[in-house]
């Protein structure tokens, strides 16, 4: 009979689960504007989880990388693919080469597979939780099955931060404990990894008009 | 002695921005002031890193001998990319012009200076953030051109580069798992550290880490089959981008995995490692060998070339002999110079005939009658001909598979080595040494032939300098860079 879970490791394993579904809904959201808004949700969860986690194991630091977290990936990345999405006047997003059903169902599989390949690591300590880390490695999974399956760069740029979101969650269970300046390094990273996705979604649309990457096939061999 | 990290991570950021203000004509000067002074530095450091283990500049800065090889790689391809781009950017004296002179400018100085600061920061979180920076500056490099074909080849480099980053993000995060199992929950991830810790780690999940990395890492570094962007990449990008990611960024990507690699090996011993970077390191070289027998695009056959000198790397690093690792470093430092003055070569037929399709290039080397010798020499030395750098590096690599014994796997490296030189060279030679077509003859249409002359000195003066440190490294590498590659490959061993 296996104890009962902490409220810590209880509260750590909802908020990967939500993370995980999040990024399912963004396999089934038929619009970009949902899309990213989907995206601004995932972000506002690992940010509570990042509060949690801090006010639970007295890490002072963590609070100063949720508020950074807030503004970053709530506020402003949403903020500029929505502008991005208001100038393009673009909205449905790009058909994939699959249908919704599909899509969920391959990526349940391929999520089912990341959580038992990471769950039979046996990872095991004290104080963290190995099941959020097992559903961070789902949800890096499905982000890649998002980005492989959806042909627009709207979505495969939110794909990529939604990857990094699944990241952050494993890096909150298994290091919460990374020095400050780390993170910060870190979250300073994508945002001008943000800047520069947007940069060339713009020179892409610019040059094509429109979102869809069904004509980036002119490069091959 | 410790001032010297420091110098080096200021002087290229301050060589950006200044020349993101200054007139293009004063920062054409900056850039290879600074490239040269930076490469001056990185030389300066040879004897304190054979002499001392490491030089840290607080707690970030960290240098050692196998850091100091990846710096002299990459800060003497920025010097002779430096010189190059001078000869040829040929801007129109119009704003458009001059905007895309200080954005280039600007943006190679920022490139080189991310590929600078990654041997050089302590710690594997650091070199991850390092290795990112590069990533997005190129990216906005590839698409400076504004072309279609630029357009696609940066939005799937961004993406692909970016998501093999996600990877290794991941891998960094578990490797400081692996670490708290030691250290406690809260540590920095710093070499020294890690490396004294690492038998103590837990295996699974060292394991884990190295795998992902490698992964991550090589989409970066265009390990098959995650080199997807790379040939796209390399081939739309501005001529001096191509030489630096081609000899600089993939190496530095390289350098980010002998990093893990320094860990698992400690944790793990050699074996599992060692059989990862052989997977990679064979599929590599099997594929970019067969893709060189059937490009047409000059630049994409370089390209390609790169592909199969990374799973060089990769597969002489598999092997257990010192020998051999010894070569895999003298490798990167002959791969950065050959590949450099090779797409220098390239970039003066693409400007001189104005175009990369090689079936409609004939009489280079009547056209240029500097430049296109020694793209020839420089293909060649791709191909590891004597008296070239390569030509020493691949041999300590195939007698270090020999001594350990590897002979099936040698004898195959051996095999792809010779089909990758056919596909090179039959191309290039005949490109630059059948003569030229006269124009108005049947078999005429179609080909371009331009007048006689170089299309800039300093392109001629950049590639002497790269053929000339390919002749050094071939025919007698000085006793000092000899005992820094000894002292670096220690330091990549298995500890005793």
């Amino acid at each position: 009979m296996h104890p009962a879970p902490s409220t810590y490791a209880g509260m750590a394993d909802v908020a990967a689960v939500l993370v995980l579904l999040t990024e399912f809904a963004m396999l089934r959201a038929p619009t970009l504007r949902a899309q990213v808004r989907l995206y601004a949700f995932q972000s506002l969860v690992v940010t509570v989880l990042a509060v949690f986690i801090a006010a639970t194991q007295h890490i002072g630091e963590l609070y100063v990388l949720a508020l950074l977290s807030f503004v970053l990936k709530v506020l402003i990345v949403p903020g500029l693919v929505l502008r991005l999405l208001r100038n393009a006047e673009v909205d449905l997003a790009g058909s994939s080469v699959l249908g919704v059903a599909s899509m969920i169902l391959i990526a349940i599989g391929v999520s089912a597979f990341g959580f038992f390949a990471v769950g039979s690591l046996h990872v095991h300590s004290t104080a963290l939780p190995p099941t959020a880390l097992a559903i961070a490695a789902a949800v890096v999974l499905v982000a890649f099955v998002l980005i492989i399956l959806r042909s627009d760069v709207v979505s495969q740029a939110i794909g990529f931060f939604s990857l990094e979101n699944g990241v952050s969650v494993a890096s909150l269970v298994v290091a919460a404990g990374l020095p400050l300046v780390v993170e910060v390094a870190f979250l300073f990273d994508l945002l001008v990894a943000v800047v520069v996705f947007g940069v060339i979604m713009r020179v892409h649309h610019g040059r094509t008009k429109t979102l869809s990457t069904t004509e980036l096939d002119r490069l091959k061999g | 002695m410790s001032s010297i990290p420091v110098l080096l991570i200021a002087v290229p950021f301050a060589a950006a921005v200044a020349t993101f203000f200054l007139p293009v004509r004063v920062s054409r000067v900056l850039t290879v002031v600074s490239g040269a002074l930076v490469f001056g530095l990185s030389l300066v450091l040879i004897p304190a890193v054979t002499t001392h283990t490491a030089i840290s500049t607080g707690s970030l800065l960290r240098v050692d001998a196998l850091s100091v090889v990846f710096l002299i790689a990459t800060t003497f391809l920025y010097a002779a990319t430096a010189v190059f781009a001078g000869g040829y950017l040929n801007l129109a004296q119009s704003p458009a012009g001059t905007r895309y002179g200080r954005r280039f400018y600007a943006g190679l100085n920022l490139f080189c200076w991310s590929m600078v600061a990654a041997p050089l920061v302590n710690g594997l979180a650091l070199l991850w953030v390092a290795v990112e920076i590069t990533t997005v500056v190129s990216a906005l490099l590839v698409a400076i051109d504004d072309t279609d074909g630029a357009s696609e080849a940066s939005w799937k480099y961004v993406l692909i580069a970016s998501l093999g980053l996600g990877i290794a993000l991941l891998a960094t995060i578990i490797m400081y798992y692996a670490g708290t199992t030691v250290f406690g929950s809260a540590y920095d991830l710093s070499y020294a550290q890690m490396l004294a810790g690492a038998v103590r780690f837990p295996p699974d999940v060292v394991r884990l880490a190295f795998v992902l990395a490698v992964l991550g890492f090589g989409t970066k570094m265009g390990l098959v089959p995650v080199h997807t962007w790379l040939p796209d990449a390399h081939s739309e990008a501005p001529t001096p981008v191509s030489a630096l990611l081609s000899g600089a960024l993939l190496a530095i990507s390289f350098y980010a995995i002998l990093r893990y690699f320094q860990i698992a090996v400690r944790t793990l011993g050699p074996t599992f490692p060692r059989n990862v970077l052989l997977i990679f390191g064979l599929a590599s070289l099997l594929l970019a060998a067969l893709y060189l027998l059937v490009q047409r695009d000059l630049k994409r056959l370089l390209a390609y070339s790169s592909v199969e000198h990374m799973g060089i790397l990769a597969i002489g690093m598999s092997f257990g002999a010192p020998i051999a690792i010894v070569g895999v470093l003298l490798h990167v430092l002959a791969h950065a110079a050959a590949k450099g003055t090779a797409f220098f070569g390239a970039g003066s037929v693409v400007r001189k005939f104005g175009t990369k399709d090689m079936t409609r290039i004939r009489g280079g080397i009547t056209a240029l009658p500097w430049s296109g010798p020694m793209l020839v020499a420089a293909v060649l030395a791709l191909s590891a001909m004597p008296p070239f750098g390569i030509f020493r590096s691949e041999f300590l690599i195939v007698s270090g598979g020999l001594s350990d014994p590897r002979d099936t796997v040698t004898a195959v490296l051996v095999i792809l080595v010779t089909v990758a030189f056919f596909g090179l060279s039959w191309f290039t030679t005949q490109t630059m040494l059948t003569p030229a077509i006269l124009p108005g003859s049947p078999e005429g249409a179609g080909m371009v032939t331009p007048t006689k002359g170089e299309v800039s000195p300093w392109i001629v003066v950049s590639m002497a300098l790269g053929l000339a440190a390919l002749v050094i490294l071939g025919v007698h590498p000085p006793a000092q860079l000899n005992q820094l590659l000894h002292h670096a490959a220690s330091e990549l061993g298995v500890p005793r």
